[in-house]
Formats: structure tokens, C-alpha cells, sequence
């Protein structure tokens, strides 16, 4: 049975990589879709299965490896720990609810649009999985490139531009990223098999100079910062998030931002201690102001796209700052944070699709009323947003109280500023929910039906999540412990 | 004794399901059933909270485990309940008064439809949910989870008729402030997690001696901005008479009787922390103070039969604050549940008025209803003497009790205190004749509905009318024959300072003669004035003011709201789009200008691309020689 469970993350990555090529082969308009939704079913029950293994003493062996190009030292290493069975859940855990929730959208070429979003899930799970700095360059790639198409094909009017911006930042990063990468290979001592090496655990072993770490760790940061997006570098994501179609916009939010928080957590906090510790404030700084930033800048919104992706990287900049806190508390909170915010930020996307898709405008001050047409879709919403803003017993709750928490170690100042977007979040979700939801009925807003049973059953497993999660933290914790342990370099 | 710990998870419990049965079940759920529903689950909770509070009369405390919320290894917090006398107390007050006002609510909303009504039971039973949380966690995470649950409730129970913008614009100030206080209290809470690694009371409290004096008196100030918040004082208390947009009911249970208080019971609960931090208590009792004068003064011209009652609910609460600030914590529980009976007796009495008024609240408007209906008129009138101070009703004796407190602790606090013991009977006196005597100012339409509320409603406004009257004997001072019985019952849990004072008994006539006389000459000067056969119209001059509310509201919006609103306007308009954008765009352009630029070299001549070439060499050469 261990080997079955050896092969767990080769197989995330196989179930979507093969039935994304098989819709590009397939080219069928009508099959894709259904393809599209039984595999990503599939790959949630592959990793339901892994997570039978995601227990303390699989936890160090579970790691597939192939050799891969010997003479660079770089091998296809997959494998999963506890971070790792996090994330490629959220991923497996999304698919699906993406590809249901949008299942009445029709696609101009729809083969291609569903292979590329596989392609890209597959990309996802190879970012999570890889314990090889090569493999995990090829899969971040992997997962972005698709994104490019995406949006640029089937995104909104202004698509063009918002993908050349999308483009010239995550180009960027990669780039600088890149360089990092191959600096720190060359730096790597010699293996039996090659001069040097791509293993994570040789990146882990190596003892750079503080010199070395304090410009590496600005080549790393700024790649995962731009992904994140940490504030200044996050201008892209609104208008992508606005023009991309509504299910990549749900991947790129619910887990690709998670991309940029989970590299930091493995590849950047481990490997440059040095340079983490001197840029530390530098990095909390920004993170905290960009929370103010980004939620004051919220609150001018008039679109609900726009309102969503500012919310979101007020979000993330609380992640940011956590983890930079550099202590458990604080770690764990980023952990179980990472996995709510996805659902959460999905559930809302959702909503926004569902709006859309009946009144035809995302303009908060066109809508109103809807509680009257379709108060099933109130109750959810409502839930969703009171989750967004960190209600108690909600999944959010629990994470964000942590991250506080450790935030609050660090400097307690900064966290009573930090704490500011708490109250603004409040203001600008409340708002949206009265402006949207209730008062009276327009033109626009009379119309709205009752949402669909498919679409009744898709909320409730967000909402249900989000409960279980907010209520019974406590298994999450008890999954990421060792990771957490790893990042801040206490564990074995 | 185990029988209480195995039953006290039933205490929240039961309005939880209610919840879940009315919200879930709302479609298919007839009023009656509904209504029955929700009133039963609360009943039942009142039941037990009973028994809970015979077993923990000895003086022992309870603590239940329950499963582990947060547990790793820097952080433990337990999902775990705590039932001492404080909380005992507590859980009486919300469930009998909340079991009463349930039952009010069945008839009063019985206009709503089906759907509706079993929305708003479920939001009530809802609330009652977090309330119990919040009064039996045992560590300051899951009263946080009650407090943040009860403030939801209270933004989803204002905005209850969602149509009304103005309703929900109320709901979200009340949210919106009591966040800022929620920071607060989470601050405080991390201070405490970050010091000691814990936020159990029993290890918090145990523990004290390891905190310097530094973060007790930041932990006790931020836990008392979280107070200020959730229960309406300076400068965080303008949304509470704005809750007033919610049903009648609602504004008895969460904005008078029950929620309001929450602050109080965490200070009081925290008593051991605030005893050690003299700035904070001295914070406590000015900002109290401060709040009980300015609501009174505020609440002597409004004409909204509402919001006169919210801003006394407000300048009470003031009151209890104050008491807590010069360490009577006894007294400021013993305040609250007082105050919990007349106040809830005041407001369901106003909204048996409002009823019969059809929907009318403006008091210039009303007039010599006592004859039309009866009941509602006795219950009020007995509401009113409690509040007002009337010898040995339930509200004399709590706020007899203080303000002697308060002598002991700066007679200049005690006279202003007084000041407002003044305001508060003359702004209740003129309540009550402007709406029960004099002649009536409504439409003929009104005057011919008006009627005597169901029996539903009168017979909870007779109960609190009774326990208004007689609920204070259980701690009538000594010198009128009385024993404190309560304040010997709190003793396990707020150690009261007993200050042997020869001078008491004095003292205590003294009040008892200044409140007798004060009563008669207000009675008379009020009566003059408002039991009347018309009403001016617009006030002048500094009652223009203080019918202004002392323009709070106007100088928030310009100091604070605009503000921030401009940041966020600069922030998107400016430093977003042309600033960061402006930037990455120009290297857009760059890129894409040089790559244009670049292109020119690739002109297809060999002739060029081995000159190049050359070059090339050439720099690699000369760099090698030098480096």
C-alpha cells in the first residue's frame, strides 16, 4: 500500500495533464466540458484518497523521483507533505466547483479553453508537488502560460491590455526568478551524478554567505511578491481579474495567488534565513500598508470584480506579513488562511458570475433589491461575505485570528495599524452586500430568478466548507504542524 | 454536580437548533409554529439556566471541555464553557428576560408573513445563541465568538426590513462601530496570547504577576474599547440610537436588556486585570460618566418615543460603567440586571404603544393614551418610577448603590452623577406625560384604532413591571432592613472592597430624602410643562442642540468619514492608476519601443552580423584581460 501512496503526487499531475491534452486532440466543442468536469472529479478523488497518507509518518517519504536529466542534477521529484497535501486538495477541491458553477457558460472553442484550464490545474499541482527547483520553475510556467491565453482569447473587452500587463509583471518575475535559481544551482556542491543540483534538499542544506542572501532574496521576493500580488506589485491583478472570463479569474485568485505564498513558505524562508531576517520589517511594511491601500481603494469600487480582487490583496497582505512574523502562530494561521481564503474568494466569484449572467452589469450602484427575487442566493452571499470579513466560526475567523496573533509578536503596532483593514473590510463588504442585496428593486434587478439547483448545491458545499473549517479547525492544524515546523526551520 | 456539566452545553444549544429549525425550516413553518419554535427554545435554556444557578449558589465554578478550538504548539484554546456565579447571573437575565420578550414578539410581528417571521425568530434565537457564548466561554476567544455573533445579529435584526435603506444604514453603522471596538478587544486578547500564551481566564488570572504594569493597563484600556463598542459609550456610541430601526422587540432584548451589557460583564469578568490598573479604572468611570451625562442631556428633547429610551439605555449604561471605574463591580452587575427589567419593560411598553398607535413613535403626537390602554399605562408608569429612582423600587436601590460608591471614590463625580439622576427623571416624567396624559395630538385614523395589545404582550409587560418594582429587595441595604443578598452571591467572583463607613446609614437617608424631594419638584415642573393639550413645535437655542443630538453625528462624518474617504479617492484615483500603473506601463512601452528599436539590427546582411560578431569578441577579450 505505501507505494500506492508514493504515487499520489505524480498522479495530480498526470489525471489533469492527460485530460487536458485530450481535449486539445479530442477538438470536440461538446465532450471537452464533460471531460473537463469528470477529470477534475477524478483528481479530487485522487486526492481525498492521498490525504489516507497525509499522516505524520508518510509524511517525509511520501516523494516520487525520476531521474530527469542526470547530468544537471535535476530530477522529476514529486512529493507531498503536509503544505503540499493542503494546496493540491484546494486545487483538486476547486476544479470541480469551478467547472460546475460555470457549467451553462459556453466557450467559442471550448476544447481548447478547458484543455488550457487543465493544462494549467496540472501546472498547479506541479508547483505544489515538486521537490526539484527545475521542476517547480517548468511547472510555474506550466500553470501561468495557460492563464496568458485564457484571458487574452476569451477575457472581457480591454482583455489585450490586461494581458500584456499580466504579462510584462509575471514575465518579469520569472525572469529574476529564473536567475535566482540558476545562481543558487551553481552554488550547490557536487552530487555523485553532476557538479551541482536542483534537489530542494540541496537548496535546504546550502549555507550561503549573508551577501549572497540579502540580493537572492530580492530576486525570490519580488517573483513571489508579483504573484501574490504584494503592494507595489500588484496592479495587474484587478484589471486581469476584471477581464479574464469567470473561471480563470476563480483559478488565478482562488489558487494561483496561493502560487506566491506557497513559494515564499518553501523556497524563500528556508533557503535564505539571512536575508529573510534583514528584510524582514522591510517586507511586513509593505504588506501591512498595502492592506490599508488596497482596502481603502476597495471601498471606491463600483465594480464587484474590482471590489473582490482589492479585498483579496488586502488578504493576501496579511498572509505576507504572518508569515514574515516568522512564528508559528502565526505560520499555521497563513496555512489554514491559504485554503480558506480559496474557497471563500471562489464562493464570491460565484455570486459575481450568477449576477452577471442575469442582469448583464457588475455596477454596484446599478443593482439593489436582489434578497426580494432570490433570497436563497441572499443567505449564501451574505454567509460568504461575513466569511470574507472574518466572522467567528467562519473558516476565516480562525486564520486570521492567528496571523494577527503572530503579527502581534512581531510588533503590535503594526498590527493595531494592520488591524485597521479588519474595520475597513467591514465597511466595504457591508456596503456592497446593502448596496447590491437589499433596498428596493431597479429595471436591471427585477427580472433575477432564483438560482439553479446546480448552483444551490455548489454554494452549499462552499458554505458548508466554510463552517466545518470555521468550527473544527483543528484537523488543518494538525496537517500542516510539521510543514509549519520546516518553513521556520524548527523541525528535522 | 456533574449533572450541570453534563447539561450546560444544552443552555446555548437549544437556541442554536431553534435557529437552525426556523432558518432552515422557514418556508414550510406556520407563525404559530414558528413562534412556538423559538419562544420554547429559549424557555427551555431558562430552565436550565435555573438549575445551573442553584448548583453554583455555593460559591463553586464549573468548567466544561469541550473539544480543542485552536491546539498547536504555541497556542491552546479550548472550546470550553465556564458557569460561575457571574455567569450564572448572566445566563438568568438573558434567557428570562429573552424568554419574555419572545413571546412579546409573537404577537407583536404577527403582521409579517410566515416567511418572515420565521426569518426573525430564527435571528432572535440566533442572537440569544451568541449571547450564551459569550456569557459562558471560559476564555476570551469564545466570549469574542459570542460578542462578534451578537453584534452580527444585531446589524441582521436593525436591517431586518432590508427595503429601507435607511434600516440598513443603521444596521451597518452598528456593525461598522462595533468593529472598530471588536479591534480592540482582539488586540487585547493577542497582548495576552503574546505575554502569557493563553487567553483562559482561569490561567490569565492566575498568572497576573507575570505581566508588567505596562500591559495591564494596554490590555485592560484595549478590552475596554472593545466595551465601548459593543455597549455604546463615548466616543463609540452614535449607532446605538440609530439600532433604534429595528423591531420594538429587538431593541428590548439586544439593544437595552441583554447585548448592550456585554461590555460590562467582560470587565467585570476581567475584574482581577482591572483591579490592578488604576489608570484604566480612572479611564473607566470618566468615560462612564462622561456618557451618562451626555445621552441624558441628549435625551431631554427628543420626541422620538425610541430614541428616548435609547440614548437613557445609553446614559444607564454610563452609569454602570461608572460603577465598574470605581471598582463597585457588584453594583454595576446588580445595574444591569435592574435595568435589564425596567428598560426591557419600557421598551416592549413602547412598542404596545407604537402598536396601538399604528406605527406612530413621535410623542408630540400622542397624548392622553392612559385611558385607552390601561395596562400598557400602569406598566409604564412603573417602568418609569423605576428608572427615575422612585424609594425602593428596583432602580433606587441599584443606583442608590452607586452613587454612594461613587461618593467614596470623588464627591465631584458623585455630584454630576446626581446631575444626571436629575436629567434622567425629568427626561422620563416628560416621556410619560407626553405620551399618557394631556389630550390626544394623533389623526383621527390613530384615534380610532387605538387599542390595548393582546394578552401576548401585556402579560410579559406585567411581569417586568412586577420585577421592575420588587427585583431590586434582594440587595436593599441594611438601614431599611434589607440583607445584600446579591453582591454576597457575586462574592466568589468580584471580591467587593467592604469599606466600614460609620457615616452610611446617614448617608443612605440622606439619598433617600434628596430623591424624594427631586422626584416631587420634577413630577410637578414636568407635568406643568408637558401633560398638555399641544406641543411647541421647533426648539430653539441650546435645546436645539441637544434636540440635535449636540451635532455628533455631523462632526464624525466631517473629521473622520470624509477623510478617509479622500485617502481612498487619492489612493485609487492617483496613486493606484497613474502612479504604479503609470509605471508599468512605461516600461511596457520601453520594452516594446526598444524591441522595435532592436528589430532595425536584424537587417539580413552578413556584412553586419560578422562586424558584430567582431565587436563582440573584441569586448569579451578586453573584459577577460582586466577582470
Amino acid at each position: 500500500m505505501q507505494n500506492l501512496g508514493l504515487r499520489f503526487p505524480e498522479l495530480l499531475i498526470w489525471s489533469p495533464l492527460i485530460a487536458g491534452l485530450l481535449c486539445f486532440i479530442l477538438r470536440s466543442e461538446k465532450n471537452s466540458k464533460a471531460v473537463a468536469l469528470f477529470s477534475s472529479i477524478v483528481t479530487l478523488l485522487i486526492s481525498g484518497a492521498s490525504l489516507i497518507y497525509a499522516d505524520d509518518k508518510y509524511l517525509s517519504g511520501l516523494t516520487d523521483q525520476y531521474v530527469w536529466m542526470p547530468y544537471l542534477g535535476a530530477s522529476f521529484n514529486v512529493g507531498l507533505d503536509g503544505m503540499g497535501h493542503l494546496l493540491t486538495f484546494l486545487t483538486a477541491f476547486s476544479f470541480p466547483l469551478i467547472f460546475v458553477a460555470t457549467y451553462n457558460s459556453t466557450y467559442k472553442n471550448s476544447a481548447a479553453f478547458y484543455g488550457l484550464m487543465l493544462l494549467s490545474q496540472a501546472g498547479l499541482m506541479g508547483v505544489f508537488t515538486a521537490m526539484d527547483a527545475l521542476v517547480f520553475y517548468f511547472f510555474w510556467e506550466l500553470a501561468l502560460i495557460p492563464v496568458y491565453f485564457l484571458c487574452s482569447r476569451w477575457g472581457g473587452e480591454k482583455r489585450i491590455q490586461a494581458t500584456f500587463k499580466f504579462f510584462v509583471y509575471t514575465f518579469a518575475g520569472s525572469l529574476l526568478m529564473l536567475v535566482g535559481i540558476i545562481y543558487v544551482y551553481l552554488q550547490t556542491p557536487v552530487t555523485p551524478l553532476s557538479d551541482h543540483s536542483f534537489a530542494l534538499n540541496a537548496f535546504y542544506s546550502l549555507r550561503l554567505s549573508f551577501p549572497q542572501q540579502y540580493w537572492l532574496f530580492w530576486l525570490f521576493f519580488i517573483a513571489f511578491a508579483i504573484k501574490m500580488p504584494i503592494f507595489p506589485f500588484h496592479t495587474w491583478q484587478p484589471d486581469t481579474y476584471e477581464q479574464s472570463p469567470t473561471a480563470v479569474t476563480m483559478v488565478l485568485s482562488g489558487i494561483m495567488v496561493k502560487m506566491g505564498v506557497f513559494a515564499v513558505l518553501r523556497w524563500l524562508i528556508p533557503v535564505f534565513p539571512a536575508g529573510v531576517e534583514k528584510y524582514q520589517t522591510v517586507v511586513i511594511g509593505l504588506s501591512v500598508f498595502g492592506m490599508i491601500y488596497a482596502s481603502l481603494i476597495a471601498m471606491k469600487q463600483d465594480d464587484l470584480k474590482r471590489l473582490v480582487a482589492y479585498s483579496s490583496i488586502a488578504h493576501i497582505g496579511l498572509m505576507c506579513a504572518a508569515i514574515f512574523s516568522l512564528n508559528i502562530t502565526g505560520v499555521q494561521g497563513v496555512m489554514i488562511q491559504m485554503f480558506s481564503h480559496g474557497i471563500n474568494i471562489i464562493g464570491l466569484w460565484i455570486v459575481v458570475e450568477l449576477i452577471e449572467k442575469q442582469t448583464g452589469v457588475r455596477k454596484i450602484s446599478q443593482l439593489g433589491g436582489i434578497a426580494h427575487k432570490a433570497p436563497v442566493l441572499t443567505v449564501m452571499l451574505v454567509i460568504i461575505a461575513l466569511a470574507n470579513i472574518a466572522l467567528p466560526l467562519t473558516n476565516a475567523f480562525v486564520g486570521e485570528f492567528m496571523m494577527f496573533s503572530g503579527l502581534v509578536t512581531f510588533n503590535i503596532w503594526l498590527a493595531a495599524f494592520a488591524g485597521i483593514s479588519i474595520i475597513l473590510a467591514a465597511v466595504y463588504t457591508l456596503n456592497m452586500v446593502q448596496k447590491v442585496f437589499y433596498g428596493e428593486t431597479n429595471t436591471l434587478t427585477a427580472a433575477i430568478k432564483e438560482i439553479a439547483w446546480n448552483e444551490k448545491i455548489i454554494l452549499s458545499v462552499i458554505v458548508v466548507a466554510i463552517f466545518m473549517v470555521g468550527v473544527f479547525p483543528q484537523p488543518m492544524f494538525n496537517l500542516t504542524k510539521q510543514a509549519v515546523l520546516l518553513v521556520l526551520g524548527k523541525g528535522n | 454536580m456533574n449533572n450541570v456539566l453534563q447539561l450546560v452545553w444544552l443552555i446555548p444549544f437549544l437556541p442554536l437548533v431553534g435557529f437552525l429549525i426556523n432558518g432552515l425550516g422557514r418556508k414550510y413553518l406556520s407563525k404559530t409554529l414558528a413562534g412556538i419554535i423559538g419562544s420554547g427554545a429559549v424557555l427551555g435554556s431558562f430552565l436550565i439556566s435555573l438549575y445551573v444557578f442553584y448548583s453554583v449558589k455555593s460559591g463553586n465554578t464549573h468548567i466544561a471541555h469541550y473539544f480543542d478550538f485552536v491546539n498547536i504548539a504555541s497556542l491552546k484554546i479550548g472550546f470550553d464553557f465556564q458557569i460561575d456565579q457571574l455567569s450564572a447571573v448572566f445566563l438568568l437575565i438573558i434567557t428570562g428576560v429573552g424568554f419574555l420578550i419572545h413571546v412579546y414578539s409573537a404577537a407583536y410581528m404577527h403582521e409579517e408573513d410566515s416567511k418572515d417571521y420565521a426569518k426573525y425568530f430564527a435571528f432572535l434565537n440566533l442572537f440569544v445563541f451568541s449571547m450564551l457564548l459569550l456569557v459562558m466561554g471560559a476564555n476570551y476567544v469564545i466570549m469574542f465568538i459570542g460578542w462578534e455573533g451578537v453584534g452580527l445579529c444585531s446589524y441582521l435584526l436593525i436591517g431586518y426590513w432590508f427595503k429601507n435603506n435607511d434600516y440598513t444604514n443603521a444596521a451597518k453603522k452598528a456593525f461598522i462601530m462595533n468593529r472598530i471596538g471588536d479591534l480592540g478587544f482582539l488586540l487585547a486578547v493577542f497582548w495576552l496570547i503574546s505575554k502569557l500564551g493563553t487567553a483562559d481566564f482561569h490561567s490569565v488570572f492566575a498568572n497576573v504577576s507575570k505581566l508588567s504594569t505596562t500591559d495591564i493597563t494596554g490590555i485592560t484600556i484595549l478590552l475596554f474599547v472593545g466595551a465601548m463598542g459593543k455597549s455604546a459609550q463615548i466616543p463609540l456610541y452614535t449607532w446605538l440610537p440609530d439600532a433604534m430601526a429595528g423591531p420594538t422587540p429587538v431593541s428590548a432584548l439586544i439593544h437595552a436588556a441583554t447585548m448592550v451589557t456585554a461590555g460590562i460583564y467582560m470587565i467585570v469578568r476581567s475584574n482581577i486585570l482591572y483591579s490592578l490598573a488604576p489608570v484604566t479604572m480612572e479611564i473607566v468611570a470618566i468615560i462612564g460618566l462622561a456618557t451618562a451625562l451626555l445621552a441624558a442631556s441628549i435625551a431631554l428633547f427628543q420626541n422620538d418615543i425610541k430614541k428616548v429610551l435609547a440614548y437613557s439605555t445609553v446614559s444607564q449604561l454610563g452609569y454602570m460603567f461608572l460603577a465598574l471605574g470605581v471598582g463597585a463591580y457588584s453594583s454595576g452587575v446588580f445595574h444591569v440586571m435592574t435595568h435589564a427589567f425596567f428598560k426591557a419593560l419600557l421598551f416592549l411598553g413602547a412598542g404596545s404603544v407604537i402598536h396601538a398607535m399604528s406605527g406612530e413613535q413621535d410623542i408630540t403626537k400622542m397624548g392622553g393614551l392612559s385611558k385607552k390602554i390601561p395596562v400598557t399605562y400602569v406598566t409604564f408608569l412603573l417602568g418609569v418610577l423605576a428608572i427615575a429612582g422612585f424609594p425602593f423600587t428596583s432602580g433606587f436601590i441599584s443606583k442608590d448603590e452607586i452613587l454612594l460608591n461613587v461618593y467614596q471614590h470623588n464627591k465631584f463625580y458623585f455630584y454630576l452623577a446626581a446631575a444626571g439622576a436629575v436629567m434622567t427623571a425629568y427626561y422620563m416624567f416628560r416621556l410619560l406625560f407626553l405620551t399618557f396624559f394631556g389630550s390626544f395630538r394623533g389623526t383621527h385614523d390613530q384615534e380610532h384604532h387605538l387599542h390595548e395589545s393582546p394578552k401576548a404582550m401585556t402579560i410579559p409587560l406585567i411581569i417586568l413591571a412586577v420585577l421592575s418594582v420588587v427585583g431590586g429587595l434582594v440587595q436593599l441595604p441594611h438601614v431599611f432592613g434589607g440583607h445584600p443578598y446579591f453582591s454576597e452571591f457575586l462574592n466568589p467572583v468580584v471580591k467587593t472592597a467592604e469599606h466600614a463607613d460609620a457615616n452610611l446609614a446617614f448617608k443612605e437617608w440622606m439619598l433617600l430624602g434628596g430623591t424624594i424631594v427631586g422626584l416631587i419638584i420634577i413630577y410637578l415642573v414636568t407635568k406643568k410643562n408637558y401633560a398638555v393639550d399641544k406641543v411647541e413645535g421647533e426648539y430653539t437655542g441650546f435645546k436645539k442642540i441637544l434636540a440635535n443630538k449636540w451635532y455628533v453625528d455631523e462632526i464624525y462624518d466631517a473629521v473622520i468619514v470624509k477623510p478617509i474617504q479622500s485617502v481612498g479617492t487619492f489612493f485609487n484615483n492617483i496613486m493606484e492608476k497613474k502612479g504604479i500603473d503609470g509605471f508599468v506601463n512605461g516600461v511596457g512601452k520601453a520594452v516594446n519601443y526598444g524591441s522595435r528599436q532592436i528589430r532595425l539590427l536584424q537587417s539580413g546582411h552578413a556584412g553586419t552580423y560578422v562586424l558584430l560578431m567582431v565587436v563582440g569578441i573584441l569586448i569579451l577579450f578586453i573584459v577577460q584581460m582586466f577582470l
